[in-house]
């Protein structure tokens, strides 16, 4: 595992990927603090991680693409695979470096705090807190964006798929407000999942009677719900998009509420994502 | 040290592999031969663990590959088709993964790559860019990282394709070095190559084996039904008529006639083929015709391929695809 480390430690180095991840995010906390620390002189840090947030949406796919998606394209996963290493080493490894690329603006970010508690009331707990919880909830995208590249060999598709569904998760609770939340509604919806979840599992498995048989089994289900107690199905879909909303979460610990749930959220997060790429990694050795 | 029994590899309803049996002794150097399709690849993959089997059991030195593949990794060396390099690193970095990877730390790993260096000769490109690279040195750095961590058994994947005359030399070269202190495998499509190297032949043809034997041997066993070469004085109908009178002959063919003279083609089913030379000598002497040239065709290994390849029996399969990609 440490050789894997290593190795994309230095190669994140040896290419520009690591200092515009770094820079793109020091520059917009940095505008962030510019705007309500010192603009607007208020004294809590937190509402710069909030905003500071939107740039995660942009930056993590860009620094998660290549991480899987490359190794694939240049055949290099036949050496990984020819290796004395396991999957999971090799999964882990390479999250364990993007986590380090991801702890060092941190680092830098973290020192604000005390450079304005200087000069005004800052309050500390509230602050390091959220940005704890900040490194968290990006750790979880990272592993996200890791999984999406797990999938394709191309870098910039990869991208794009995160941009689009970390985007959507970002939005998804003004969204959520939206979108119909009658029984019908949620239950046409479930619907749709059932079948990306197919079509999913389809593509993971390679096999048709599975997915098939799967989808057939849930939307048996779903129906079945749905004539014992159709109520239940009022509001789900809102109430869903709001669950799997890892920023909305995040909110919460901004206005001062450490939600130790929403951490657990966020760590179960990352051990499903890094489950998932272990096996999309393990997979290609099957198809 | 290496056992494969019963390997079956199925894509989708295409089947790459077949049954495939065999055992690998060390401290040999063994060609695997087969066209393009044949499934070289999918085995050799299977092999060292890149890809798994529908069925079957590859065990390295008791260590089954998919059951035990740490064990069983440590003992090989691969170099797939395509070299699997980090093109923006240099081959000193590469290898220092590569060998990190294997488990070498400290003043034993950078032993350890200053010797596959000098072995592959690639000592003076060691901080250049892999992506600057030749394919012939690229394709040593690749077979300089199968042999860190001193393993048993080097896995080499058509280590000459694409590369020119000079580096196939020296590329060759390279594998009979290796060959005196490993166990080395590595397939090709070029028969010439392999019979020069190797001192046991795998021949495989749409996922099964068709042919497991030393070189010469392989030429022996297909010697018999042979093929003779006449030159006479005779025309072409007296030709045939003294050689009406030779047993064995199952083919004869005039294939040209010119100033009085006639070149027939013949072949033969004895199993020694000097009886019939003998016979056709004297046949031509009784009948007081000269012989002016007699030349007997020793089957090449060409040959061979062949006709092993054609005589294998699933050319009911018409699915050709070529999956050898992989």
């Amino acid at each position: 595992m440490s050789a894997v480390f290593k190795h994309e430690l230095r190669s994140y180095f040896h290419s520009l990927t690591a200092y515009v991840f770094g820079a793109f995010l020091l520059a917009f906390m940095g505008l962030g603090a510019m705007l309500y620390n010192i603009q607007a002189a208020y004294s809590n840090f937190e509402y710069v991680l909030n905003f500071g947030s939107l740039v995660l949406v942009v930056i993590v796919p860009i620094l998660t693409m290549r991480v899987l998606a490359e190794e694939r394209k240049q055949k290099t996963d036949q050496l990984l695979y020819s290796l004395p290493i396991t999957a999971v080493e090799i999964i882990l490894g390479k999250y364990l470096a993007l986590l380090v690329l991801f702890l060092i603006p941190m680092g830098v970010i973290s020192l604000y705090p005390l450079i304005f508690s200087q000069f005004g009331d800052v309050y500390l707990p509230t602050s390091y807190g959220s940005i704890l919880a900040f490194f968290i909830m990006g750790s979880a995208l990272i592993a996200l964006g890791m999984f999406i590249s797990s999938l394709t060999d191309n870098q910039g598709l990869a991208a794009g798929i995160g941009i689009a569904i970390i985007l959507f998760n970002y939005y998804s609770v003004s969204l959520s407000e939206q979108v119909s939340s009658t029984a019908i509604g949620s239950v046409i919806a479930t619907l749709v999942l059932i079948l990306a979840l197919g079509a999913v599992i389809r593509y993971l498995t390679k096999n048709e009677n599975l997915a098939f048989w799967c989808c057939i089994a849930l939307i048996a289900l779903v129906m079945v719900l749905f004539y014992v107690d159709s109520s239940a199905f009022e509001g789900l879909l809102p109430q869903l998009m709001t669950t799997l909303s890892l920023f909305d979460r995040f909110t919460t610990i901004v206005n001062g509420v450490f939600d130790m749930t929403a951490i657990v959220y966020y760590l179960s997060i990352i051990v499903f994502f890094l489950f998932l790429s272990v096996q999309s990694l393990e997979k290609r050795r099957y198809n | 040290m290496i056992t494969v029994e019963h390997l079956t590899k199925c894509y989708g309803d295409f089947m790459a592999v077949k049954d495939l049996s065999f055992e690998i002794e060390e401290g040999h150097v063994y060609g695997f031969l087969g066209p393009n399709g044949a499934g070289k690849s999918t085995t050799m993959n299977i092999m060292t663990g890149c890809l798994s089997a529908t069925e079957g059991h590859v065990r390295i030195d008791g260590h089954d590959i998919f059951e035990e593949p740490k064990k069983a990794k440590k003992l090989i060396g691969y170099l797939p088709e395509q070299p699997p390099l980090y093109l923006n690193e240099t081959p000193l970095e590469y290898l220092r993964f590569v060998g990190q990877a294997k488990g070498l730390k400290g003043a034993e790993l950078e032993a350890q790559i200053r010797e596959v260096m000098e072995l592959t000769r690639i000592e003076d490109m060691r901080n250049r860019s892999i992506a600057a690279l030749s394919k012939g040195y690229r394709q040593r750095v690749g077979i300089a990282q199968a042999l860190l961590g001193r393993p048993k058994v080097i896995i080499l994947d058509e280590p000459t394709v694409g590369l020119d005359p000079i580096q196939i030399i020296e590329i060759r070269d390279l594998i009979r070095q290796l060959g005196q202190d490993h166990t080395v495998i590595f397939s090709s499509h070029i028969l010439s190559e392999v019979q020069t190297i190797c001192d046991q032949i795998m021949m495989i043809a749409q996922g099964q084996l068709v042919a497991f034997d030393q070189p010469e041997n392989l030429e022996k066993r297909l010697l018999s039904p042979n093929e003779i070469t006449l030159v006479s004085d005779a025309r072409p109908d007296q030709a045939a008529e003294i050689l009406a009178q030779v047993e064995h002959l199952t083919q004869v063919d005039v294939s040209g006639e010119e100033s009085g003279i006639t070149t027939l083609h013949l072949k033969t089913d004895a199993q020694d083929i000097h009886t019939v030379s003998r016979a056709i000598f004297f046949a031509f002497a009784r009948a007081d015709q000269a012989l002016l040239e007699m030349s007997l065709k020793k089957a090449s290994l060409e040959d061979i391929f062949l006709e092993l390849t054609e005589q294998s029996p699933a050319e009911e399969t018409a699915g050709e695809q070529e999956v050898d990609a992989l």
